[in-house]
């Protein structure tokens, strides 16, 4: 079959620095192709130099792509927006801000019909939105973009990139701002339009679980080049390249469950309950409530990781500022180490301060861009003063950054010198720095590649070990309980549907929501 | 206190801007000291603009320092007392540079470089009949007998002006170029040497000028425009910086604390800056204005001269005009802080149990310095620009003050003569616009390096 599009010798350069360095690949009509790599690989770029919408500073220096017959970089610009949307459309990342939120729906996909056809028929609108799945659709193509959920809003956008009839959909990580249950939805959709519509699809993505379940082919980038292309059932089996092994194993096994032992009670939680007051009026009364945490009781023993596990707006960050009390609690009961700490004035609390520590989830913004690594590290010692003099804490600061994997000589340096992987190994060193016993860990992963994702959680893990520490695993991610977590808790609109140890929970779970999250986990097939 | 034969007398005024450039200083030293915020400077000055910009500002703050140095001269002794008396009238030590400027007044108007004055006088010619004629300036172009010398004089006079000065300048920076920089500087060289050189000849020249001609003309009694202009610097200058620390702690406290602490704090202070905001600018200031007028009529014992007057309403202009537009930043602050306090270091400080005015100062206030720097010069610039309006509708400082605002309140009869009096509010606009392009671009060279989202890219230039 004759290939639809085809790239060929690509190279995109910022100045003189290649950025995607001479990359050639074809899809076919009615393929999934998927372009797999991490942050700053070049594959959002590739995609972009197809639709010609390069930013100014990047310069396509070499290579060809060829739409059917057509060469897309000998059009004019006039012909080439012709191609764009009709023959070749696009979906992105963030489906929150790619809508325009003063127009309804309707007239958003109305536009993209309006332009490529000439006019646009309410049924035509309606159809597109019955066929992405968008339920009464009739009644919705009036609706606000604030009025839909993350997932229908996705579906909005691929009703979008649908209405002109594309020969191919270009997929940016259409799926990573998604939780996992509307992830699955989305990515099932995807596959089913391609068939109903022969359509040729480029999936661009960072994620090995969506690559496993969509692709037909896959390209592995990295630093602008190609390292391999191969057939999916090829691709998992016998993977040539090395990195993409990396790649491939930084997918943890799904059935490789730590040992689970005893474990003295530290921390034990009791029908928490977090309420945020909804205020109205000049006088400023209370009218309602926002339950974000309803209920919620849980234990940590010593030593011992439990998973908090839920999708977004579920409570679960809520659940661990409170513990901090970083939130106030409504009712219920906390105890630390036998003491309770829920009721403790921010004085007596202190002390706790030292004993429970947190990480963060974006590295990014979880450290001050003003202060330099061993201020940052320092703070916490200095205010619950820890670690003796100036010098006997400068040395306790670069123990702990060798011990987190980082040099000394980074001292003075400032957070934006450092990569996502090594501020969250300081961001590590700084929970760690004050010696706690519990460390409430909010996503502390899920900003980062997959292959630094796994050198993070084995820290974690040999810290956990070393020091005996006790983690609240908060996450999304179900691929990395297994290995991870000794127990597990499910958190829903504020709820715990259901909590037990991770082996029983995640090969026989009780719970119709804890069933429909663990068959949402996109799985790399069984034989790798 | 006496020193020689005058008598040193500091104004309200001028003891505030010599604690203010102490206060800078000793915010210069701790700069120094810490190296990154030195880095971080450096930075500033290593770009052209940032380096030229500043040399102008520094020369402006220059001129309004000695400018502050007030005193009493000693008068003559007369014959029938031997009481020693000062001049009512303060000088100041610009004065002393600005000599040749002084003591020359004309009549009236008088164009840039006239020696015929502006206006027809009767004058008796030799054969004893009364003509109306531009008479001869009294010291403009004195020097001159013939009309025909008049262009080649100026040409040549500031040629020689020019020249004279030309060459020591060269020789002081080839001593600097060749024995004195460091090799590794990496400040902007040649552009400091250049707008060293500008500053320099273009002031000297205007003052070499001065001792034959009115460089920018005479105004209506008769004094030198460039004098007046130059004196108005001070006045611009000080109220940029006065009223702008006027503003600062009280936008930066409430600002910062209605955003940290919200809930009531917050309630409050937007209250406060909500009901500021809706009432006009102007009545305010006004009115505040016609109260210390009244004032200072009532207590006339505390202001003994006429300066001390006019200085006290110049303070009290400062300060109204600090009280009333201190909202803006605020305004902005609340938002940055509500933005910034919710970001997870500081939630993380939080965890540590780092005390509440802790996290203000080491977490919130250095991420909104870029946001206050910027602030800060541009109403530096705007309370320059806002004095001049105030002026003009009669609710600025004191008319016996030289400011530009007053200038340009006097430029509003000269423009509508025919034909037009042009230099005085030309004088003005010159000097107001350099002042304020100079700030301005160099706050935008302070954001590009202080803000932190710009952090890296902070280089171009």
């Amino acid at each position: 079959m004759k290939p639809l599009l085809h790239v060929e010798n690509l190279q995109i350069k910022a100045g003189n620095t290649p950025l995607v360095d001479g990359i050639s690949f074809s899809i076919s009509a009615g393929e999934v192709f998927a372009l797999v790599g991490e942050s700053g690989s070049g594959k959002s770029l590739t995609s972009l130099a197809i639709m010609r919408l390069l930013a100014d500073g990047l310069d396509i220096t070499d290579g060809d792509v060829r739409l059917g017959n057509d060469s897309l970089f000998a059009l004019t610009e006039v012909q080439m927006n012709a191609v764009r949307g009709r023959r070749i459309a696009m979906v992105f990342q963030e489906p929150q801000s790619s809508l325009n939120p003063v127009h309804t729906i309707g007239r958003q996909i109305g536009e993209v019909l309006a332009l490529h056809r000439g006019k646009a028929l309410r049924e035509d609108i309606v159809a597109l939105l019955e066929e992405v799945g968008i339920p009464d659709a009739n009644a919705r193509i009036n609706w606000y973009p604030h009025q839909l959920s993350g997932g229908q809003k996705q579906r909005v956008m691929i009703a979008m990139a649908l209405a002109c009839e594309p020969e191919l959909l270009i997929a940016d990580e259409p799926t990573t701002a998604l939780d996992v249950t509307i992830q699955k939805q989305i990515l099932e959709l995807l596959n089913e339009l391609r068939r109903s519509r022969d359509l040729a699809v480029l999936l661009i993505t960072h994620d090995m679980g969506v690559v496993a379940e969509m692709a037909d082919r896959i390209a592995v980038m990295r630093h602008g080049h190609i390292l391999e292309q191969a057939e999916r059932s090829e691709f998992f089996v016998r993977p040539e390249h090395e990195y993409s092994r990396q790649l491939i194993h930084s997918l943890p096994q799904p059935d490789d469950y730590l040992t689970e032992t005893e474990h003295a009670p530290l921390l034990e939680v009791t029908d928490v309950k977090v309420w945020f007051p909804e205020k109205r009026g000049v006088l400023q009364r209370v009218v309602g409530h926002t339950k974000a945490v309803d209920g919620i009781s849980l234990k940590i023993g010593r030593g011992e990781t439990l998973a908090l596990v839920g999708e977004s707006g579920s409570g679960k960050s809520t659940v661990g500022r409170a513990i901090l009390r970083l939130e106030d609690t409504e009712s219920g009961s906390i105890y630390f180490d036998g003491t309770r700490v829920d009721s403790l004035s921010r004085r007596a609390f202190a002390p706790y301060r030292k004993r429970i520590q947190v990480i963060f989830q974006d590295p990014f913004s979880s450290m001050n861009p003003r202060m330099t690594v061993r201020e940052i590290i320092e703070e916490g010692m200095l205010s619950l003063g820890l670690g003796g003099s100036s010098e006997s804490r400068l040395q306790r600061i670069e123990t702990l950054l060798k011990r987190v994997g980082l040099d000394a000589s980074h001292l003075h340096r400032y957070p934006h010198e450092f990569s996502g992987g090594q501020r969250q190994r300081i961001a590590i060193a700084r929970a760690i720095a004050v010696e706690p016993e519990l460390i409430i860990c909010d996503e502390p992963t899920s900003a980062l590649d997959v292959s630094i994702r796994g050198q993070v959680l084995s820290l974690l893990q040999e810290l956990q070990q070393e020091m005996g520490l006790s983690y609240l695993f908060i996450t999304h991610d179900l691929s990395i309980i297994p290995h991870l977590a000794h127990r597990v808790a499910v958190m829903r609109n504020g709820k715990l549907v259901e909590q037990g140890n991770t082996h029983s929970l995640m090969s026989d779970p009780q719970h119709e929501y804890t069933q429909h999250l663990l068959a949402a986990v996109p799985r790399i097939p069984e034989h790798a | 206190m006496e020193v020689f034969d005058v008598r040193v007398h500091l104004l309200w005024s001028d003891i505030l801007i010599f604690i203010l450039v102490a206060s800078l200083l000793c915010f210069v030293v701790s700069v120094l000291k810490n190296p990154l915020a030195r880095g971080r400077w450096a930075k500033v000055f290593e770009s052209r603009i940032g380096a030229a910009s500043f040399m102008v500002i520094l020369f402006y703050v220059l001129i309004a320092l000695t400018d502050s140095l007030h005193f009493q001269k000693r008068l003559e002794a007369t014959a029938e007392s031997t009481d020693v008396h000062y001049a009512p009238e303060m000088t100041s030590v610009l004065d002393l540079i600005l000599a040749p400027m002084l003591d020359r007044d004309e009549k009236t108007y008088s164009a840039p470089f006239a020696i015929y004055s502006f206006a027809k006088e009767n004058i008796e010619s030799d054969d004893g009949t009364v003509v109306r004629e531009f008479p001869r300036l009294e010291h403009g172009g004195s020097h001159i007998t013939m009309e025909e010398q008049h262009v080649a004089d100026i040409v040549v006079k500031s040629l020689t002006a020019i020249g004279w000065t030309l060459v020591p300048i060269l020789i002081v920076l080839f001593i600097h170029h060749w024995y004195i920089r460091k090799e590794d500087s990496r400040l902007p060289w040649p552009v400091i040497y250049f707008t060293f050189a500008a500053i320099v000849v273009v002031s000297s020249w205007a003052l070499q000028m001065s001792q034959y001609y009115h460089v920018l003309g005479t105004d209506k009694v008769g004094q030198d425009v460039l004098y007046g202009a130059i004196k108005a610097i001070r006045t611009g200058v000080l109220i940029g910086t006065l009223a702008t620390l006027v503003t600062l702690p009280l936008a930066v406290l409430l600002g910062i604390s209605a955003g940290y602490f919200r809930g009531w704090v917050d309630d409050v202070v937007q209250y406060i800056y909500t009901t500021l905001n809706s009432i006009p600018g102007i009545l305010l200031i006004a009115a505040s204005v016609l109260l210390i007028n009244v004032y200072i009529e009532t207590n006339p014992e505390q202001f003994k001269l006429l300066s001390d007057r006019a200085d006290f309403r110049f303070i009290a202009l400062c300060f109204i005009l600090g009280m009333t537009s201190w909202t803006g930043l605020c305004r902005l602050l609340r938002a940055e802080t509500l933005k910034v306090s919710q970001l997870e270091y500081v939630q993380a400080a939080h965890a540590f149990g780092v005390s509440r005015w802790r996290v203000i100062m080491r977490h919130i206030l250095p991420n909104t310095t870029h946001i206050i720097l910027i602030a800060l010069v541009l109403d530096f610039s705007a309370f320059v620009l806002a004095e001049a309006v105030l002026s003009y509708i009669g609710v600025g400082v004191d008319s016996s003050m030289k400011s530009w605002g007053n200038m340009i309140n006097e430029a509003r009869s000269e423009l509508a003569r025919e034909p037009v009096v042009w230099w005085s509010v030309i004088a003005a606009f010159i000097l107001m616009f350099t002042l304020v392009l100079a700030a301005n671009l160099f706050s935008d060279r302070v954001r590009d390096v202080f803000d932190p989202r710009m952090s890296g890219s902070g280089d171009n230039s």
